[in-house]
């Protein structure tokens, strides 16, 4: 059993609004150092916001957010980066007037211990031999890496990717499983919103199954298969 | 394959670079010999306000802020310097650098209200400060009200060149502008211009990545009013005037125009845009309010035909040629 005082990001009892429409009706779910979790649910389930919640995006939220057992829930954005959070958006946020380099080494370095640049390359060889290009140009794949890229070096410990592979190629999508596991293998812990759970299922430790803006299930991976006709009840497929 | 790409974009930058500085050698010989082929006055003018639209294009072209009201830095400045070199007889250049640090003054005061807006609340609380500041110079008694300040000498600068001399004020009036062309030259290609670029580009981005917008919004406002200080400061000294005409609304919305002919996020393209102005105010005068009917016209043009201004056209075609305007 793990203590759950070793959770690295631990959301509690969180609300979240878009103006008048209440999003999120008391998300409980907790992320320990290490990890790899998801959020799977169907279009509409709300997480996206819980990702956006937890990074300071979301104008009007309640409940608790604790990152390190710092309390964040009425921190800014940019103060929640700086403790060491990173988001990964689902439209990726590619500034199109940089180039590759520029959009890699813009985000500040929020804390030691980020991964070199030339690590970064390691693991993205495509975006040095794209350095010069516009963000914009860019193929939807090299985007998406280009958007996992430049928050590795910033020295977050905390990795929230928001659909990751969605409208990717099966070989990219492959390719982003492996630097997930690779991660995973340096210590990053990682926040995962999917909605491919077969792809889910190869990179992540366990699966919370949000709907209605709540968490209604917590599925270990090991016990996925076990579970999966229960999974594929609460995702409608 | 890695290692080609990698050596081929080694080599091409500093292609770039020589081209480049043939290009900027090129402007530079066009300005130190121009007195010489075009009435200097003229050209003066054409540099104060090019100064002024390119310290403009700071806010909008590289922050997309669009301010409705710089002319308060252009026109109190010029108030500002004119007062120092006539009443206290100051130096030309202890004048300009005066009236550059209250425009750096008012805009660290405007910027740090206006900045916590966006889009068309951003411009009209802009819009709404400049016209305050408008009747505050209306009513001050050492502006003069409609008279102005006339008369300001031009001085001595450093106390040794003598600025009444044409030749003499047109250099430093273009040395005063390629220094502060190339002072935001350097700012937009800095890390910090780059994090000004992705403000502008998408600014929740850039806030979820850890930076604090509206530090950098604010020091791009403060230095885009402190140049366009500069300007009215310098063109006071030209004109031996500063009036109302320069802390008018008006001068704002032509700051707006000069930019947006040129070229928005253009380095070269808000001379270019000051120059169009000034020649069309200048050669057209005779026509009299006809020339605000052609300025709309080629306005006009300009949206719809090319949009991206006159140097944003010219730039792909340059950029090809490892030149960057």
């Amino acid at each position: 059993m793990r203590n759950e005082s070793s959770a690295l990001l631990k959301v509690d009892g969180l609300e979240a609004w878009y103006g008048e429409s209440h999003i999120l009706h008391g998300m409980n779910f907790e992320v320990h150092k290490g990890e790899v979790v998801t959020l799977l649910g169907r279009n509409g389930a709300g997480k996206t916001t819980t990702m956006k919640s937890v990074m300071g995006m979301v104008g009007k939220r309640k409940g608790s957010i604790t990152f390190e057992g710092v309390e964040t829930i009425n921190l800014s954005s940019n103060k929640i980066a700086r403790l060491g959070v990173a988001l990964c958006p689902e439209e990726r946020g590619i500034f199109s007037s940089l180039t590759v380099k520029e959009n890699m080494v813009l985000p500040p370095i929020v804390k030691p211990g980020g991964l070199p640049l030339a690590e970064v390359y390691d693991l993205f060889p495509r975006l040095l031999e794209r350095g010069g290009s516009q963000g914009t140009k860019l193929s939807g794949g090299e985007q998406q890496m280009l958007a996992i890229a430049r928050i590795l070096r910033t020295g977050a410990t905390m990795l929230l990717l928001d659909e990751p592979t969605e409208g990717l190629a099966p070989v990219i999508v492959q390719h982003i499983g492996d630097i997930i596991r690779k991660l995973k293998e340096r210590g990053f812990t990682i926040l995962l919103v999917e909605q491919n759970f077969h792809f889910a299922a190869t990179v992540a430790d366990r699966h919370y199954v949000v709907e209605h803006g709540h968490v209604i299930d917590m599925i270990p991976n090991a016990e996925l298969t076990s579970n999966m006709a229960k999974l594929k009840g609460y995702l409608g497929v | 394959m890695t290692t080609n790409s990698v050596t081929s974009s080694a080599t091409g930058p500093n292609k770039g670079v020589s081209r480049q500085a043939i290009f900027v050698g090129i402007l530079l010989a066009v300005g130190l010999i121009a007195p010489f082929a075009v009435y200097p006055v003229f050209l003066m003018k054409g540099l104060c306000f090019a100064l002024f639209a390119a310290a403009f294009n700071l806010l909008l072209g590289y922050v997309g802020l669009l301010s409705f009201g710089h002319a308060m830095f252009f026109g109190w400045s010029a108030y500002i310097t004119a007062h120092a070199a006539k009443e206290w007889g100051l130096t030309p250049e202890i004048a300009v650098l005066l009236g550059t640090f209250c425009a750096a003054g008012m805009g660290a005061v405007v910027g740090w209200l206006a900045i916590r807006r966006q889009g068309i609340y951003f411009a009209m609380i802009t819009l709404a400060l400049a016209q305050l500041m408008y009747f505050v110079a209306l009513q001050a008694p050492f502006t003069h009200g409609e008279d102005g300040i006339q008369g300001v000498p031009r001085g001595h600068l450093f106390g040794v060149i003598d600025l009444s001399d044409t030749l003499n004020m047109y250099y430093f009036v273009f040395g005063v502008f390629a220094l502060a062309l190339f002072f935001l030259y350097r700012v937009v290609n800095s890390p910090f211009g780059q994090v000004l670029k992705a403000i502008r580009d998408n600014e929740p981005r850039a806030i979820s990545l850890g930076y604090q917008v509206d530090r950098y919004k604010l020091i791009a406002f403060i230095i885009s009013a402190a140049l366009s200080g500069t300007a009215g400061s310098v063109k006071s000294l030209v004109f031996q005037l500063a009036s109302l005409t320069d802390v008018h609304w008006h001068a704002s919305g032509e700051v707006v125009l000069m930019t947006l002919l040129g070229g928005v996020g253009t380095i070269f393209g808000p001379t270019a845009g000051a120059y169009l102005v000034v020649t069309i105010q200048n050669y057209f005068a005779t026509l009299g309010s006809w020339v605000t009917i052609i300025q709309g016209v080629i306005f006009v043009i300009c949206v719809l035909a090319f949009r991206a201004g006159i140097v944003g056209v010219l730039r792909p075609f340059l950029k090809k040629r490892g030149i960057e305007a």
